[in-house]
């Protein structure tokens, strides 16, 4: 157990070092590319919160990131400072998605994929078609870079350091959700619905709150994929990314807390440095998530928890449940 | 009121089509507990399974139309249900949602890489001729859609009631684990409905392709409006799939003729949100059954 | 002493299946009502009944005097009703320690404060003592999955009582727990009993068990009571010993 925590100690020291002195060795591209990958982490991290802990598909996250980035594009386009901007963002992702899954939640569970589809598809359309406030297909383009205290952020690598800050932000403000009381409920919501609920855990509320943060985090990633591209246009936040983030969580782990970080860096980092295989990438992406979900539903963390656990004394009636995907089906919850 | 008529039945047409696509994902639904991501690209690929038949093996159309046919019911139906569903359903429903995902994508991108990009023409069933009916004029593709939609619907009802082994395939829908105390062979029933599935999407296949043309995402949006039939129609309910996938090509028709072709997209995706909020169960469905 | 619980013809039916066909009685606060009868008789489906895990076909049942027919098991729960499971559930991934604040915490404060307060929910104490009580000192820390089947029953009927409930409803609670353990629970929970005047309805098919623990007995076979009183007058009636067709 001690060398389980010390080798993840020395991992992610290693890659905390990495990622504060990598860019340094970087050319402009790549430090963008890093930075998209602090970015959509966040995507993930919110993603994970519904799938991971509460158990939900959802695929209306690229929605949520859409939602950020236009109304932080539109915002600071007319001189408006980034961070009312960023909180209003993740705040009105927060409560669209409170209202999305309210009565979705309350039918049965598998509702909310299908409604999260459509409001996805939905909100592309409204994207692309209302030019009057959102540019249509032609965008809003010279979206500013905010300034910290004075300091211009305009360079890359300034930036890259301003993205990671956030992720940095939101990993601190996710561990101590985990950690809280209500990181205890989202364990039994996932691990034994039915006993959580004879317990008193309110499921589909612990459920509505997950589902509401993650597309509230989704919200804030897409404020600031904004200032990162400086040009919002629809194309990005179709149907697609929604599906590349719900892969992205459920390669890494879902349920791990590490799990989007290791999503993404598969999901955005590895084409970049596989340019070559271009389409052979993505038939490869969906065989590699066929093949976990068939030997190793809990991701590649899953499959790394599993490999290096310590043998575990097995007890009878001891149900050792693997989190999130060992769901028991239509009518357990 | 000729230009309504002619709408409803051309909307009757697709919805037959749609109707075809949903009582498929239903059918696997109530069976299996299997959601089928791909449903909508397993209608996108039998079309391609005949275009190469007929490019690549020189077959005639009809030959080809029946490989076409044999390939799906073994491939979408025998060989997803042994080699996707039957391993990961152990692990819940879940990872099986997750992995048809998965497998959405790896068909869309395999036709994408192996066989272009492009949008190819696919030779329709019946001549694209009009016919005048009372005033209104009417494509008799349109027309043969929708007979031969219906007559598989019908056939596929009268399956399931008529027959014995339909009837014991919907008590394995209703309740797998009393239709095996019953000595019904459980998980021979469910074979069946992936293999019916498998010529279902084929059939769909042929109908819906000359008119959009075979183009490796029509997937995308089929699927979705599989789903929204289903789930409008009453999800634990093929009558239901039916209904839903009937109305909804009226419907959509109608939305595409007299709202703008931007939000023509729209309306099924507002109908779905305005069904599942107020009435989840479907129009014909039952309601479930509450556990938690 | 008045009814804490009241069910009144409560019927439940599968399909064609009669699963609890009218079964009426009341448990008065205080009270050890074990419920016995073969297996079939419906006794772990009145339970999901009564607790909101299943919605009832018919019938009605009442928690001091207030209709909760069908109310979901949380809010149940936080009437100050809680349960154990047939089939052991507790979370094998926490420790026992985290098993039992879980129990307890969403009877404490409201949602919102519980984010932003204490990592326990300020539980700590009662878990200690509910350790002690139950003898767990020396597992606190472990994890819950790492315990023997007859420690893990234990916190699983200490996770019950974490809320301090009125009334608990103990679904075998002595299934598959050996000898030595099954004296040491029985003499746990009458002493719940008597400290906290809970009142408890056990399922049960351990006789013995039943016996000596409850204050009133009910049978049931074929979802029907056909028996109830005092143990020693039940196990003599007729009509039980043919329902169990010589179980002793």
């Amino acid at each position: 157990m001690k060398n389980r925590r010390l080798a993840a100690g020395i991992v992610l020291a290693a890659a905390g070092v990495f990622l504060l002195v990598a860019p340094w060795g970087l050319k402009p591209y790549g430090i963008f590319i890093l930075s998209m990958w602090a970015v959509m982490t966040i995507a993930a991290i919110g993603l994970n919160l519904t799938l991971g802990y509460a158990g939900q598909i959802s695929l209306a996250q690229a929605a949520f990131v859409g939602i950020g980035a236009y109304i932080t594009a539109w915002l600071t386009t007319r001189g408006w400072p980034f961070w009312p901007t960023y909180i209003f963002g993740g705040v009105s992702c927060f409560a669209v998605g409170w209202v999305l899954g309210y009565p979705a939640l309350r039918v049965q569970h598998h509702y909310l994929a299908f409604v999260t589809l459509a409001f996805n598809t939905l909100v592309f359309l409204i994207f692309r078609n209302e030019e009057w406030l959102t540019g249509g297909i032609y965008g809003i383009s010279n979206v500013p870079r905010p300034g910290v205290l004075g300091l211009s952020l305009n360079s890359p690598l300034a930036f890259y350091y301003f993205c990671l800050a956030h992720l940095a932000l939101v990993s601190a403000a996710t561990w101590w959700l985990i950690r809280s009381p209500w990181g205890r409920a989202f364990v039994a919501l996932r691990e034994n619905p039915i006993r959580a609920l004879s317990l008193g855990v309110d499921t589909r509320r612990y459920t509505l709150v997950a589902f509401a943060l993650g597309a509230g985090l989704g919200g804030i990633s897409g404020a600031i994929y904004a200032p990162l591209v400086q040009f919002v246009d629809p194309t990005p936040f179709a149907l697609g990314l929604s599906l590349n983030l719900l892969l992205m969580v459920v390669l890494g782990g879902s349920g791990y807390f590490f799990g989007p970080f290791l999503g993404a860096i598969v999901a955005v980092l590895l084409p970049e440095w596989l340019r070559f295989t271009q389409g052979y990438y993505l038939m490869g992406y969906a065989v590699l998530v066929i093949l976990l979900m068939a030997f190793s539903p809990t991701g590649l963390l899953g499959l790394a928890d599993r490999l290096t656990r310590p043998a575990r004394r097995r007890t009878a009636g001891a149900a050792g449940v693997a989190p999130a995907a060992a769901a028991e089906g239509e009518g357990v919850r | 009121m000729a230009d309504i008529l002619q709408l409803l039945v051309a909307g009757l047409a697709t919805g037959g089509i749609y109707a075809l696509v949903a009582v498929g994902f239903t059918l696997l639904w109530q069976t299996s507990q299997t959601i089928n991501f791909a449903q909508g690209e397993f209608v996108m690929l039998p079309a391609f399974f005949v275009l190469i038949a007929m490019g690549y093996f020189g077959l005639p159309f009809w030959p080809a139309v029946a490989v076409g046919g044999a390939v799906s019911v073994v491939v979408l139906g025998l060989l997803f249900k042994k080699w996707m569903v039957d391993p990961m359903i152990r692990h819940g429903v879940l990872p099986l949602v997750i992995a048809t995902i998965g497998l959405a994508i790896l068909m869309k991108e395999m036709v994408r890489e192996f066989y272009g990009a492009d949008a190819w023409p696919f030779p329709a069933l019946a001549a694209t001729t009009d016919v005048a009916v009372l005033g209104a004029v009417f494509s008799v593709q349109s027309l043969i859609i929708l007979a031969i939609s219906l007559a598989v619907v019908a056939a596929l009802q009268f399956f399931l009631n008529g027959t014995r082994t339909g009837r014991c395939m919907q008590a394995t829908a209703q309740n797998p684990t009393v239709a095996r105390l019953l000595g019904i062979r459980v998980d021979r029933m469910i074979l069946y409905t992936f293999l019916i599935n498998g010529a279902l999407v084929w059939v769909a296949s042929l109908l819906i392709t000359p008119i959009y043309l075979a183009k490796f995402t029509n997937g995308e949006w089929l699927g979705l409006y599989a789903f929204i039939a289903a789930i409008i129609g009453g999800f634990n309910q093929v009558r239901g799939a039916i209904v839903g996938g009937l109305l909804l090509g009226v419907v959509d028709n109608f939305a595409a003729a007299y709202i703008s072709s931007q939000y023509r997209t729209a309306i099924p995706l507002m109908i779905l949100i305005v069904v599942i909020l107020f009435r989840p169960q479907g129009l014909l469905g039952r309601v479930e059954e509450r556990t938690v | 002493m008045s009814a804490i619980l009241q069910v009144r013809d409560l019927r439940k039916s599968f399909g064609g299946i009669v699963a609890v066909d009218g079964v009426s009685f009341s448990v008065a606060e205080g009270e050890i009502l074990g419920i016995i009868g073969p297996n079939g008789s419906g006794k772990s489906t009145l339970f999901n009944c009564i607790l909101g895990q299943l919605a009832p076909s018919g019938g009605e049942v009442h928690l001091d005097g207030r209709p909760v027919t069908g109310m979901r098991p949380c809010d149940l729960n936080r009437l100050g009703v809680s349960r154990t499971f047939q089939l052991l559930q507790i979370f094998p991934q926490l420790t026992v320690r985290e098993n039992l604040i879980l129990a307890g915490q969403e009877h404490q404060g409201t949602m919102l404060g519980r984010l932003v307060g204490p990592r326990d929910a300020g539980l700590g104490a009662a878990a200690e003592r509910m350790i002690g009580f139950f003898r767990l000192e020396h597992l606190a820390d472990e994890h819950a999955g790492d315990l023997s089947y007859g420690q893990q029953k234990l916190l699983d009927v200490a996770m019950a009582f974490m809320a301090g409930p009125r009334l608990a409803l103990l679904d075998e609670p002595a299934g598959g727990v050996n000898l030595t353990m099954l004296a040491s629970l029985r003499e746990r929970l009458r002493a719940i009993n008597a400290e906290s005047r809970s009142t408890f309805v056990v399922i049960e098919h351990n006789m013995e068990f039943v016996m000596a623990l409850c204050t009133r007995i009910l049978v049931l076979a074929e979802g029907r009571v056909i028996a109830e009183g005092e143990p020693a007058a039940v196990r003599s009636d007729p009509k039980v010993i043919e329902a169990y067709l010589g179980h002793s």
